[in-house]
C-alpha cells in the first residue's frame, strides 16, 4: 500500500516500531474471542473485500462509500503512532492511512453534527466471538466532533506498508492515538454523525469503569490496576521495567487544548 | 473410611500404590512449570511473556486445586482408596504454583517495589482476595509434612486442611473480579461450575452445607 510520510505534528513518533509480529498476533478484538491470540487465528473467515462503510446522520451528502472510494478520498500517509492499551501495554505502529477529517469534505457535516459514532461489523458468520455475550453487538465507538475532526485521528487501512491484516481491523479502522486502544473501532462499517454521542460498547458494558472519554492518563487508574506505567511489547526482555505513561499517551502537546478546563478525573 | 474397590478396579488401585507413582505424579506436576520456563528461556510466550507467565501460573494454581478437591469424590465413586496419597502432593503442588504467580506478579508486574505491591493489595479488591487466598494456604502449606501430620494429629490435621475449601472460593473470586473488569467470564463460569459439583457432592454425601466442614 503506497503511502508518503505525513507531515501531520505528533504523526511520526521517535519511539522504535514494535515487531510485526507483535503487532499482528497479540490483540484485543473480540469478535474473534477474548484471547489475545484469538484474533490471528480465527480472523481469517472476515472477507475485508467487498466492503463499503455507511456515512450518515447529520450530514448533508450521506452516502454509502465503497471501499475503493473511501480509500481514494485523500492520499495515503504513514504515520508512526504510540498505541496504549487500557489493560497497561503499549506497541508502537506504522500504520498508513488519512486524516477521518478528510472525510468531512465529501460528507459535509450540518451544524447539529456534535458526535461521531463508529460502528464495527458484527457479522456472526464471519465473526464467531459475536455469539457470545461478552459485549452487546455491534461494536460502538464515540468521538466529540473536535476530537474526530483532529488532524491525529487517523482512518487506517494498512500497517508496515502492507493492507491491514484481519486481526487488526481490516479493511478500514479507526486510530485514536491518545486514548486507550479500544477506542478506535476496527473492520467499521458505519460512521454515523450525531448531534447525542451514542454510548460506547464498553462504556454500556461496565460504566464504573470505562468513560466515554477514556484519554491515556496516567494519573486516573483503572479501578482494577494502575495507569501509571505500562510495559512496551516486546522491548527489553521478561525483566525490563515498565516505562512511565504520558499524559495523552504522549500526544499533550497535538490535543491538550482539546480539553481545557476538562475535569479529566470527573470525565475519564 | 475405608472403601473396598471393586473387583474391575482392585488391579488399578493396585497400580497406583507401586512406591514410583508418586515421583511420577511430582514429575507431571512440574511439566506445565518446566514448559513455562522453557518458553521464557526460549521466547516462545508470545508477545507479552510476563503477562503469559503471570497468567498460567495463576490458572495452574486453580487447576491444581480443583484437582486436590476431586480426589475424595474420585476416589470415593471409582472406589479407588489408593488416590488419596496424591492428594497432598496435588495440594502442595497448588502451593507452588501459587507461589509462582505471586513471584511472578510482584517481579514483573510490580518490578519488586514492596511499597507498589502494599498500596495495590489496599486499594484492589481483586488482589486482596487473591492476597488473602495466599495467606490462607500458608498454615497448610506449613502443614504438609509428615512430621506435622503426626504433631496435630489427624482429626486436627483435617480440621485445618478444611481450609481448603476457603481457599478455593478466594481463587474463584480473585479469578472472577479480574476477568470481570473485560467482561471475560466464560472461563471462570466452567470453574465455577466444576467446583460447585465438587462442593455439591460433598454436602450431599454429608447432608448439609455445615457438615461438610466436619471432620469424622
Amino acid at each position: 500500500l503506497p503511502a508518503t510520510r505525513s507531515a501531520v505534528p505528533g504523526a511520526l513518533v521517535m519511539d522504535k516500531p514494535t515487531s510485526y509480529e507483535d503487532i499482528t498476533s497479540y490483540n484485543n478484538f473480540y469478535e474473534f474471542g477474548t484471547d489475545k491470540g484469538d484474533p490471528a487465528e480465527h480472523a481469517h473467515t472476515l472477507k475485508p473485500r467487498p466492503w463499503s462503510v455507511l456515512v450518515d446522520g447529520e450530514v448533508g451528502k450521506p452516502q454509502r462509500l465503497t471501499l475503493e472510494d473511501l480509500m481514494r478520498a485523500a492520499p495515503m500517509e504513514e504515520r508512526i503512532y504510540r498505541l496504549r492499551c487500557v489493560e497497561g501495554w503499549s506497541m508502537v505502529i506504522p500504520w498508513i492511512g488519512f486524516s477521518l477529517s478528510a472525510l468531512a469534505g465529501r460528507v459535509e457535516p450540518t451544524s447539529r453534527a456534535k458526535y461521531v459514532s463508529f460502528y464495527t461489523l458484527a457479522d456472526a458468520k464471519q465473526m464467531p466471538g459475536v455469539q457470545s455475550r461478552v459485549l452487546d453487538w455491534p461494536y460502538v465507538e464515540s468521538l466529540r466532533i473536535d476530537e474526530a475532526m483532529h488532524p491525529l485521528t487517523l482512518l487506517a487501512f494498512g500497517l508496515y506498508g502492507e493492507v491491514l491484516p484481519n486481526q487488526n481491523g481490516a479493511p478500514v479502522r479507526l486510530v485514536v492515538p491518545w486514548k486507550y486502544g479500544f477506542k478506535s473501532a476496527k473492520s467499521i462499517v458505519r460512521i454515523q454523525f450525531t448531534e447525542k454521542p451514542a454510548t460506547p460498547s464498553w462504556v454500556k458494558a461496565n460504566p464504573q469503569e470505562y468513560g466515554f472519554y477514556s484519554n491515556v492518563n496516567p494519573r486516573v487508574d483503572h479501578p482494577r490496576w494502575s495507569q501509571a506505567t505500562e510495559r512496551r511489547i516486546g522491548e527489553g526482555g521478561l525483566f525490563a521495567p515498565r516505562k512511565p505513561t504520558l499524559m495523552f499517551n504522549g500526544y499533550e502537546a497535538q490535543v491538550g487544548q482539546l480539553y481545557a478546563g476538562l475535569d479529566l478525573k470527573k470525565n475519564y | 473410611m475405608s472403601v473396598m474397590p471393586a473387583p474391575a478396579l482392585s488391579f488399578l488401585n493396585a497400580w497406583l500404590v507401586r512406591p514410583w507413582m508418586k515421583p511420577l505424579l511430582w514429575a507431571v506436576c512440574a511439566v506445565p512449570a518446566v514448559a513455562l520456563l522453557i518458553g521464557a528461556v526460549v521466547g516462545s510466550l508470545g508477545a507479552n511473556p510476563a503477562e503469559k507467565l503471570i497468567r498460567e501460573t495463576g490458572e495452574w494454581a486453580l487447576r491444581w486445586l480443583w484437582l486436590t478437591l476431586a480426589i475424595t469424590p474420585l476416589r470415593e465413586l471409582a472406589s479407588l482408596p489408593a488416590l488419596v496419597r496424591f492428594r497432598r502432593t496435588l495440594g502442595v503442588t497448588t502451593f507452588v504454583y501459587a507461589v509462582l504467580h505471586l513471584l511472578s506478579y510482584a517481579g514483573f508486574d510490580k518490578g519488586w517495589v514492596l511499597d507498589d505491591i502494599v498500596r495495590d493489595v489496599f486499594k484492589r479488591n481483586f488482589i486482596l482476595v487473591g492476597m488473602l487466598g495466599f495467606v490462607v494456604m500458608l498454615p497448610l502449606a506449613l502443614t504438609s509434612f509428615n512430621a506435622a501430620v503426626r504433631a496435630l494429629g489427624g482429626r486436627r490435621w483435617q480440621w485445618l486442611h478444611r481450609l481448603t475449601y476457603v481457599v478455593a472460593m478466594l481463587g474463584l473470586l480473585h479469578f472472577y473480579l479480574k476477568k470481570a473488569a473485560k467482561n471475560d467470564t466464560d472461563e471462570v463460569l466452567v470453574y465455577a461450575v466444576i467446583l460447585a459439583v465438587l462442593f455439591g457432592w460433598r454436602v450431599m454425601r454429608r447432608g448439609g452445607i455445615l457438615a461438610m466442614w466436619r471432620v469424622r
